[in-house]
């Protein structure tokens, strides 16, 4: 039982180490690892939610028996989706991170912004 | 970002039809085989990306200009959301796959059972694989490319 | 007139292809004329917006629209992604598009010398996109992918004027505190797929009572703190004044926009998808009204305190906006806190009985977010009027504008009384009602909320003398007042709200009951996907 549960413990770790970057380190560029680190561990928790114990790939023509049990397809979409948008989001804050380091010329998190 | 050695370019040269043949292979089998528009299209921005990174970016500014891709992605991303309107127009329910049981055009419905996978199955599928895969493949290019414009100038400067 | 009733058929999914279709057609149109594409996005606009209305008729007379992608009936078990459309829902699709029609039409003048437009016009149009497809899905990833569109592209608005460093560290931090709300949203959605092996907010709605588990109650409290980090509820709300204050002012509009369509999905999740919970278990649903009405008190003191010591215009509005946002939470929490007693039945179910004023709560919270989009949308647009005019934000440097920019006093007035619940305007009405219901709960509360809105009153007073009133400068001499097409916008949202404060019934009776009763009732929600066999 431990063998199947060991993708949930990979998630847990990665979603802490990414909530550790994200909250305990200054530079931008760390903070942007952690938050892809956290979307990686929610995509593994995605796509280790279609695995049924025993189960074949699930495409119709050619099954092995009709008895056998699927593993699910949703999933898989639902993974890829979110993967792309993982891609968006992190071009968007890695642009925003050039223009920020040509503005203030650090990447410390405390030194930039700055208003009461 | 400047340019790498003559061996790094020689053997990119060698290397990128094959990337480029893959990808587009990876974005019109996404029906029969693993992948799809957004798989494929990523195979071949990185493959793009290679170019830009082994003929540095100075090269890469003066052949491809920013607003030339932005061209061919908002020509994908029309494809896409045409495609859903024509099954709206041509079958009456929005997203409809409209071309399933016609011979030509992708629409062959395949035969039961244990068969070679055929391409001219699955109906709209094959063509908004198509249209995601350019506005893909302009759009992460053009990610890259507007980087490699970014921190050109911040080497130059601070 | 069978071309209507086809178009009144299939206009969920119109209505939010419509948007996304112009957005990625305006780069090519502004290839080849600047002035086509403004009209091309405020006529695209403008059928969009007729299209919400001719729904919004048709939902309010005869009930649920439901909508089923790529099929015509669902044979298969629920597979489909559904668009589901009921009365709270249109109530927020109508909101959301008249306030990007009205800052389109304000961007014609106030960003006509920005460059990159086409852009520009490409984001708005996929945020309106975004938010409409948040407020008309059923679907609980399709209700995520569209809360991330919307978060990518407001976040992109935000630092559309790349010269000023303050506006990108805003557009950081806001797309930093989106992206963790929204991928611990789509944590949650996968524990309740993982559960349930469906996405459906129908079918999870009536399997959730059932039998609810451990992960059930886990996915419950991420869903609610993850969309209240993104409504900008106290312990989350650092990026609020940044990203309303920074930004151009008729972007900080469709912002605040997205934020109450985050406020829409807390309301979805507690009433229709947990409403079978919250109906039958009496502690839940006290424990977790009590939590939010804290919090609620939280964000109305503590925008309303740092609103007094503030010195930029827009900085100012949008902490006021924080504060509003507590009054909407205020009605949410005492609609779930004041539930009083349960009665068990023979066949195991219980019904919780709530009493009669926390049903006005919800109806008064739902109310101020129709009013509230209103009048903070009126206050930044005419902040962003002041900034057009004289190119200063700080209040130290700004004074004797009312000579000059007569129109735009007025509009101020007018916003100033509507926030702070003055009588003739629409603010008075929702915050009479929760004043009224809050205090049947605990008076503390009613306290608390009337002092908020004294106090609010007394900073636009003290922000209005300061701007407009006082004897004038020598630089703001020639100043002229703004040109027409700002001018339209904000006289538009003006109408609207004079509009609903003279006649609140109007308003109230038609729109918000309606969309209350379709809350706090979710079994016709469930039946019209999955009872009668679509």
């Amino acid at each position: 039982m431990m063998a199947y549960n060991l993708p949930y413990l990979a998630v847990v770790a990665l979603v802490i180490i990414g909530l550790y970057a994200l909250l305990f380190r200054r530079n931008l560029i760390k903070m942007v690892i952690g938050i892809t680190l956290i979307e990686s561990g929610v995509n593994l928790f995605l796509i280790t939610l279609g695995f049924r114990k025993d189960s074949v790939a699930p495409i119709y023509t050619g099954a092995p028996s009709s008895k056998s049990v699927m593993s699910l397809p949703v999933p898989q979409a639902l993974t890829l989706t979110s993967i792309v948008i993982g891609v968006a989001v992190l071009a968007l804050m890695l642009t925003l991170v050039i223009h920020l380091y040509r503005h203030y010329g650090t990447l410390d998190s405390g030194k930039i912004g700055g208003e009461k | 970002m400047t340019e790498m050695s003559k061996i790094v370019k020689t053997i990119t040269n060698i290397a990128f039809p094959f990337v480029l043949i893959y990808g587009l292979y990876v974005i019109s089998h996404g029906h029969l085989t693993p992948g799809g528009g957004f798989q494929g299209g990523a195979v071949v921005a990185s493959g793009l990306a290679m170019i830009l990174v082994a003929y540095g970016s100075n090269w890469a500014i003066k052949k491809v200009k920013e607003k030339d891709l932005s061209i061919f992605e908002s020509l994908g991303a029309i494809g896409f959301i045409s495609l859903a309107i024509l099954g709206l127009i041509f079958g009456s329910v929005f997203f409809k796959n409209f071309l399933t049981g016609k011979e030509i055009l992708f629409g062959k419905i395949p035969e039961f059972g244990s068969t070679i996978a055929n391409i001219n199955t699955a109906g709209v599928i094959p063509w908004m694989n198509f249209a995601v895969g350019l506005k893909v493949i302009a759009g992460l290019f053009a990610i890259v490319l507007v980087m490699a414009y970014g921190t050109r100038h911040l080497k130059g400067g601070a | 007139m069978n071309f209507l009733e086809t178009i009144l058929i299939h206009s969920p999914p119109l209505i939010v292809a419509i948007p996304l279709l112009a957005a990625f057609l305006t780069p090519l149109i502004g290839k080849l004329n600047e002035k086509v594409r403004n009209g091309f996005v405020i006529l695209c606009l403008l059928a969009n917006t007729s299209l919400v209305f001719y729904l919004a008729t048709d939902v309010l007379n005869n009930g649920l629209h439901t909508y089923i992608f790529g099929a015509k009936e669902s044979t298969l078990p629920i597979v489909r992604i559904f668009f589901e459309v009921d009365e709270i829902g249109i109530l927020m699709a109508v909101i959301s598009s008249i306030l990007s029609l009205l800052v389109v039409i304000y961007s014609w003048s106030f960003m006509k010398k920005s460059t990159g437009l086409s852009k520009y016009y490409t984001l708005i149009l996929l945020l309106t996109a975004g938010m409409l497809g948040m407020e008309l899905t059923g679907d609980m990833f399709n209700f995520f992918v569209f809360l991330e569109i919307t978060s990518i592209s407001s976040c992109a608005l935000i630092a559309f004027w790349t010269d000023r460093g303050l506006s990108i560290d805003a557009a950081f931090k806001y797309i930093v505190i989106s992206t963790i709300g929204a991928l611990f949203v789509l944590f949650a959605v996968a524990l309740l797929y993982g559960q349930y092996n469906a996405l459906n907010m129908a079918f999870l709605a009536e399997s959730i009572p059932v039998n609810f588990t451990f992960i059930d109650k886990i996915a419950l409290v991420v869903l609610l703190a993850a969309l209240a980090m993104k409504a900008g509820i106290v312990p989350m709300h650092m990026w609020l004044p940044d990203a309303y204050g920074r930004a151009p002012a008729a972007v900080a509009v469709v912002v605040v926009s997205a934020t109450l369509a985050s406020l829409y999905g807390v309301l979805r999740i507690c009433f229709t998808l947990y409403g079978g919970i919250f109906n039958s278990i009496y502690v839940s649903s006290q424990a977790i009204g009590g939590f939010i009405v804290i919090l609620a008190i939280l964000t109305m003191l503590i925008g309303v305190l740092m609103a007094l010591r503030q010195s930029d215009f827009k900085r100012l509005i949008a902490f006021s906006a924080l504060a509003e946002v507590g009054y909407m939470f205020l009605g949410v929490g005492t609609r779930l806190a004041s539930a009083t007693s349960v009665t068990s039945y023979t066949d195991g179910s219980s019904m919780v009985t709530f009493p009669a004023y926390s049903k006005t709560a919800l109806a008064g919270s739902v109310f101020h977010i129709f009013n509230d989009a209103l009048d903070i949308g009126l206050l930044l647009l005419v902040a962003g009027a002041v900034y057009y005019a004289t190119k200063e934000t700080s209040m130290n440097k700004l004074g004797g504008l009312a000579r000059n920019m007569r129109y735009t006093t007025v509009f101020f007035i007018i916003g100033l009384l509507a926030v702070s619940g003055i009588p003739p305007m629409n603010g008075f009405a929702s915050k009479l009602i929760i004043y009224e219901s809050t205090y049947q709960l605990n008076p503390l509360l009613s306290i608390i909320a009337v002092l908020s809105s004294i106090m609010l009153l007394a900073v636009f007073v003290k922000v209005f003398h300061s701007v407009f009133l006082g004897p004038s400068q020598n630089k703001f001499k020639d100043t002229v007042d703004v040109p027409k097409s700002m001018l339209i916008s904000m006289a538009v949202i003006a109408g609207i709200i004079v509009f609903i404060g003279l006649f609140p019934n109007i308003v109230f009776d038609n729109l918000i009951s309606p969309a209350v009763d379709a809350l706090v009732d979710n079994s016709e929600y469930i039946s019209s996907v999955l009872g009668g066999g679509v």
